[in-house]
């Protein structure tokens, strides 16, 4: 039942219901917590960095955590803190745009291709089952190859790995609502293709798609620091995370500070994003919500 | 004066499966025909393939006098404008997404008629009409029972101001007392505004209730059409009498004077030879396997039948049919 | 005269809810003789599945069942543990779905089904036990049984899938059988067919058959004894001819009363009930009828009506009860 309290409008009911389901789950609260702790920190690195990301001081290489070099510096000097800070940034744009970009397109061919079927269908179901075949790395070998390394070829070839997934998550939907009373009701009214597929498909789309994208957040970060960390995402002397972590590989007998803290700072972008992975499906996906109570 | 609704030899094939195979009906402005089946009798398929839903595979379709075809978009928009459903389903057929007045005010956004305003306002009346509280239109339909969605429903109908409605099992999904209210409804309705009703259903006493004529089908074609108080008093098609027999009654002692029938619905894809309904008559004779009946007249109703002047003069519920007795 | 098959004195089905229980079934007490004929008869929501479900102890997760007695031939349900629940259901009780679809195990034949009620309960032999379930089949008029033995639920019509269900329920002879909506699913001929199947069986077998239903039809012309459920409570009991005959229940008679008048010709006003039944929910402090009854009055919503006796084996629990008079309309001097 509505709750008499609100004020009536389209959106009220369901998105208050599910803020006031998300201000108790503990796992959103302590995984988004630690996410906005992150974020602000990226956001802000130009400002709360001690020192330039790129500056180089050779007189202070591989040193451990001091007052004047918080986590320390690397070999060729960089204090690791402001390099940690500005790293953070393509972690986070390259793992959430990646995956942003492979809902959006993802979705979309994926309704198109489940209310369409037959060959259309078909075609796009192929070139799917190719794409989750062939692993992100090849994926982005394929695109740096074609327009050079850079965050750029990073971006889409993790979109492009995440992409069928959605897809596939968006054509079930459809499918299973083409046969819902509705749609025919819809159909019997004259409603074109474009109406149904934007009012009586799209909107069952959104819940699992939520979920999808909350659960392919995390891996996606995972892929961007293994695609750095080969040397194929942001160019040196610009920082990422995984870049860090295979720069400190070669000086670890000298000094461990320059991978700890990295991989560290990655575990913990990992960490939260599953956490909000699970406070979401706590809450949208039915089964697990009929469980908890 | 063209009827309203007018099927010609009507066909409805689902691949090899012939749901409708040749059905003529006319149905006149607000007048109340009932479609009376079980299931397989292809009586749904009917209302769905006026409505374009289900495929048109023969005959013809007549609204207002003017030939319904998909090559003749203003056909269609007309047909829209003059004839809408009620679906069976009262949970499936409302988009829980939907906002109750958005899912009443679609046709009229389909069909592009009015603004905004002018909408929002229908949707308030009509939303009074079908006896729903005023603020309904900003509710979900999950809040609702299965009564007032069926109420819903019809008012999406009532949304373009059809003439005739087509009511695909309206009532079915919903408990006796609430049955009794949306038929309490519907026959308000008409009496104001004069609408025809398609009124399809499986349930006789309901379907009797409210039309005027009825039509009885069986396996894909009308096997007798006439008034129905004339087709409750004097069923002429063996089926007739065996759905009229079978309606469980608080009268005592009608049970033991029941005709069953035997065996069990043929499958469409795959109906007997001549009159589809021999398998189970038991007046069957070498003539119901060869030759298929047509409608002929007897009295004022119409049986498809060779028969039926012979099987009228034995009386009715005397007959036992029941194989074990 | 012997024991009743089953006894159950206030029986209650609840269900735990984030705010609160919410109750089903709010107390009923009926009892069931040996070979009797009893239908329960309400609307969705009055309770009456649940009800049967409570006497097999099967009700679904998240429910919990009290009483101050639930008895089956003697032995107390609520005190027996899962093997010997398991022991007594489909062996001297057994219950009939409404849906035979989801009921029927879709992956064995129907033949093995039925068989394996015959090995489980009776502890019969392979070859004995088909030859029996064989037997059965022919029993509950399934055509061809030779063949159909080996075919799986989704091969067989709704009116097969029926009849296959019954044989199981039958298979080990039940003292009681319980039917839940048997022919809703069904067309009205073959609900005809079905329903006159069920009562030669009984008849046959001289087992007793409880009727859950919705339809006022199929009750009167199955049971002898009738129970009107509403709100999880029995509003009526009497013999099905005297419930017919004289309801002494605002509900039964407004129920009687629509039903007449669907039977009745076209055009006839129809005076149906207004508003809609109550959900699950919180107890009920006054009459659960009392919103949509036409005789109701103050005191009908702060105090509950007990079961009173109006004639012999005939209660009703309504403060007027006892006063209407045949006529089903009439109302009663205050």
């Amino acid at each position: 039942m509505t709750d008499a309290s609100l004020a009536p409008s389209r959106f009220s009911g369901t998105v208050a219901r599910l803020w006031l389901a998300a201000s108790r789950n503990k796992r959103l609260l302590l995984g988004g917590s630690i996410l906005v702790v992150i974020i602000a920190l990226a956001v802000f690195a130009p400002l709360i960095a001690p020192y330039s990301p790129i500056q180089q001081d050779m007189q202070a290489r591989l040193q451990a955590p001091s007052w004047a070099h918080w986590l320390g510096t690397d070999h060729l000097g960089r204090d690791t803190l402001s390099r940690l800070l500005f790293g953070l940034r393509p972690s986070l744009i390259s793992g959430v745009a990646a995956v942003m970009l492979a809902t959006l397109f993802g979705s979309l061919i994926g309704v198109a291709a489940g209310y369409a079927g037959g060959v259309f269908d078909a075609v796009v179901g192929r070139i799917f089952d190719l794409l989750v075949a062939w692993p992100a790395i090849f994926i982005a070998i394929g695109m740096i190859l074609i327009i050079g390394p850079g965050p750029v070829g990073v971006v889409l070839a993790i979109a492009l790995s995440e992409l069928p997934v959605f897809g596939r998550v968006a054509r079930a939907v459809t499918l299973a609502n083409l046969n819902m009373g509705h749609v025919e009701v819809a159909r019997s009214m004259g409603a074109s293709p474009a109406r149904i597929m934007r009012r009586h498909i799209l909107p069952f789309t959104v819940n699992p798609l939520i979920l999808q994208f909350a659960i392919s957040a995390p891996a996606a970060v995972v892929a961007e620091a293994g695609l750095s960390y080969l040397g194929l995402g942001s160019q040196p002397p610009n920082p990422s995370l995984g870049m860090l972590v295979s720069d400190a590989q070669l000086y670890l007998s000298r000094s461990a500070y320059g991978a700890v803290f990295p991989i560290i700072a990655i575990g913990l972008l990992v960490l939260s994003l599953t956490l909000i992975a699970d406070g979401t499906q706590d809450i949208l996906d039915p089964r697990r919500r009929r469980q908890l109570r | 004066m063209s009827p309203l609704l007018e099927l010609n030899a009507l066909e409805v094939h689902y691949g090899r499966v012939q749901a409708v195979d040749g059905v003529s009906i006319r149905i006149e402005a607000g007048e109340t025909l009932g479609l009376v089946g079980e299931s397989g009798s292809g009586k749904s398929s009917i209302g769905r393939a006026v409505m374009q839903i289900a495929p048109n595979s023969g005959g013809e379709i007549h609204v207002d006098g003017r030939l319904v075809s998909t090559s003749d978009r203003a056909s269609l928009r007309q047909l829209r404008k003059t004839a809408q459903m009620v679906f069976q389903d009262p949970y499936g057929s409302l988009n829980p997404k939907m906002t109750v007045g958005a899912i009443v005010a679609e046709p009229l956004e389909i069909n592009g008629v009015g603004t905004r305003e002018s909408r929002a306002r229908r949707v308030r009346e009509l939303l009074a009409e079908v006896g729903l509280p005023e603020d309904a239109g900003d509710r979900h339909p999950h809040e609702f029972s299965g009564g007032q969605r069926q109420r819903i429903g019809i008012a999406r109908a009532l949304a373009v101001e059809p003439r005739l409605l087509i009511l695909d099992e309206p009532v079915a999904a919903l408990d006796m007392s609430i049955q009794a209210q949306i038929l309490q409804l519907l026959m308000t309705l008409q009496k104001r505004t004069n609408i025809a009703y398609l009124f399809i259903a499986h349930d006789l006493n309901v379907v009797r209730h409210v039309s005027r004529r009825i039509a009885v089908m069986y396996l894909g074609s009308i096997v007798e059409i006439g008034p129905s108080e004339q087709l409750f008093a004097n069923p002429r098609h063996p089926y007739t009498r065996a759905l009229i027999s079978a309606i469980p009654s608080i009268e005592p002692g009608k049970a033991s004077s029941r005709q069953i029938l035997k065996g069990e619905i043929p499958s469409p894809a795959n109906p007997p030879s001549g009159c589809r309904f021999r398998t189970r008559c038991v007046f069957a004779r070498e003539r119901c396997a060869a030759e298929r009946p047509v409608l002929r007249q007897a009295g004022n109703t119409q049986v498809a039948c060779h028969f039926w002047e012979q099987i009228a003069s034995t009386t009715g519920d005397a007959i036992k049919i029941e194989e074990r007795l | 005269m012997s024991t009743p098959l089953i006894e159950a004195r206030n029986l209650r089905v609840a269900f735990a809810h984030s705010d609160g229980e919410k109750f089903a079934v709010r107390g009923i007490s009926l009892s069931i003789a040996r070979a009797s004929r009893v239908a329960i008869v309400g609307e969705s929501g009055s309770g009456k599945s649940l009800t049967a479900l409570a006497l097999l102890r099967m009700t679904p997760p998240g429910s919990y069942i009290s009483a101050d007695a639930l008895r089956f031939e003697g032995d107390n349900m609520l005190a027996l543990d899962e093997k010997q629940l398991t022991a007594i259901r489909g062996r001297r009780l057994a219950m009939v779905f409404q849906n035979p679809m989801s009921a029927l195990n879709p992956v064995l034949t129907i033949g093995q089904q039925i068989a394996e009620q015959l090995r489980r309960h009776l502890g019969m032999e392979r070859k004995a036990a088909e030859a029996r379930a064989l037997e059965l089949m022919s029993l509950v008029e399934i055509s061809d049984p030779v063949r159909r033995f080996r075919q799986y639920p989704h091969q067989l019509s709704g009116g097969m899938q029926q009849r296959a269900m019954i044989a199981i329920a039958l298979a080990c002879n039940p003292d009681l059988v319980i039917a839940d909506e048997p022919t809703t699913a069904l067309d009205v001929t073959l609900q005809a067919q079905i329903m006159a199947l069920l009562s030669r069986l009984r008849e046959e077998l001289g087992m007793a058959l409880l009727l859950i239903s919705h339809d006022l039809g199929v009750v009167a012309e199955t049971a002898d004894h009738v129970h009107v459920m509403y709100a999880g409570q029995i509003v009526e009991s009497a013999a099905t001819l005297e419930l017919f005959d004289n309801p002494q229940h605002p509900y039964t008679r407004a129920l009687l009363k629509t039903f007449r008048d669907l039977e009745g010709p076209v055009g006839v006003e129809l005076t149906p009930i207004p508003g809609v039944p109550p959900t699950l929910g919180r107890p009920i402090a006054g009459c659960p009828f009392e919103p949509r009854c036409r005789f109701a009055t103050d005191r009908c919503r702060a105090e509950a009506p007990a079961l009173r006796t109006v004639n012999t084996d005939h209660q009703a629990a309504c403060h007027f009860a006892g006063s209407f008079s045949a006529e089903v309309s009439h109302v009663p001097a205050a």
